[in-house]
């Protein structure tokens, strides 16, 4: 999908060139655009390096994991099929607060993990269980506590506030993961309506 | 609404402070984690690099060509007669799908806009709150081996419907229109 798009952005992008006559134009972005995009990364490596050297601490201290002690009655209620103290559980919990924390690599080996057991609490199918349709929209919805990357690129542009962003961020975010839970639960309804 | 971002101001040196005193007191290497934690940082920054050289080239000639702002001008009263600035409609559609490409998106809008106008505060809230869908999809389900999605696909692309509104409306709430 994405490869459609990005060559129908550029050939639509020279077709509109050769019409409007603004090929001059063009060609010159073609290389702003990549410097563009290098002096980007190397403005996000001191955020990216801060961060996640802080989630490192966080991780090896423990509190990632007296997080998710916190928050396993609520999961608990999200994932009824799971049993309390299936490794699936954890697991999903490491994932969601990793997530929180947009340590988008760490995250994506746990969620591995969580599908994993969950494929086996499903006796093993190659078909989506209950489970696993809740774990991926609470996953693609996510809480995000600190958008890391959103507040690089603001400090990058010279943003009079990087950060003003984290609390709206943070709202927005609680809404879709909980307008994905209900979604979630009514395909849920249907599909067990339909039998 | 304006102590909502006295609140973003004091919410990350909190947690910073947090995660220290945890570290320390939980008698965690803190400095020597910090630098291993770190050097997976510049990883990531340097292997984003061609994903956004090659998505920035593709905005960059479509709006230098004067595309974008033909397709801007046919969606514009939709997306007005709703708040939303066309500007934004790219971003939008492309967040679901791919996560560098809409990181590409995000920041030249910042760039020709500003971080500090309507339309970048609005995309660093959709990026912030939004994931790439379709990549989460086939990451876990291809890991696993899961061939029937069941209605994982449906209930993803829901659920970034409701993120993007939210968005939206929480932009609107807490900075205002302009």
């Amino acid at each position: 999908m994405v490869n459609y798009i990005w060559v129908f952005m550029t050939i639509v992008g020279f077709i509109f060139a050769m019409i409007n006559g603004t090929m001059t134009e063009v060609n010159k972005a073609i290389f702003d655009g990549a410097k563009e995009a290098v002096t980007l990364c190397i403005g996000l490596i001191s955020i990216l390096v801060f961060w996640l050297g802080m989630m490192r601490i966080a991780q090896e201290s423990g509190l990632l994991e007296v997080l998710s002690k916190l928050f396993r009655p609520l999961v608990r209620k999200l994932f009824p099929d799971v049993p309390t103290n299936h490794p699936a559980m954890g697991y999903i919990l490491s994932n969601m607060i990793a997530n929180m924390f947009g340590l988008g690599n760490a995250a994506t080996p746990l969620g591995i993990k969580a599908m994993e057991e969950l494929k086996l609490l499903n006796g093993g199918k190659n078909s989506a269980s209950r489970s696993m349709v809740t774990f991926l929209a609470i996953n693609t919805a996510s809480i995000t506590i600190i958008p890391t990357t959103v507040i690089a690129i603001r400090m990058n542009y010279n943003s009079a506030s990087p950060t003003e962003i984290v609390v709206p961020t943070l709202i927005a975010t609680i809404i879709s993961m909980l307008g994905a839970v209900m979604i979630d639960r009514y395909f849920y309804n249907r599909r067990r309506r339909k039998g | 609404m304006e102590f909502l971002s006295q609140i973003s101001l004091g919410f990350i040196p909190v947690l910073i402070g947090i995660i220290l005193l945890y570290g320390t007191y939980k008698q965690v290497p803190t400095y020597e984690s910090f630098v291993e934690g770190g050097k997976e940082g510049i990883k990531i920054a340097f292997s984003i690099i061609p994903f956004l050289v090659g998505m920035l080239v593709a905005i960059t000639v479509f709006r230098a060509s004067g595309a974008l702002e033909a397709l801007m001008n046919w969606i514009r009263p939709v997306m007005e007669a709703i708040g939303v600035p066309a500007e934004i409609v790219p971003l939008i559609l492309i967040r679901p799908i791919s996560g560098t490409a809409a990181l590409g998106m995000t920041s030249d809008l910042m760039a020709v806009y500003g971080p500090d106008s309507f339309i970048g505060r609005l995309a660093s809230v959709l990026q912030g709150s939004t994931d790439t869908t379709f990549y989460v999809l086939t990451v876990y389900f291809g890991a696993v081996g899961i061939k029937k999605m069941g209605d994982a696909l449906k209930v993803g692309l829901l659920a970034d419907v409701v993120g993007i509104i939210a968005a939206i409306v929480v932009v609107l709430l807490v900075f205002g229109a302009k």
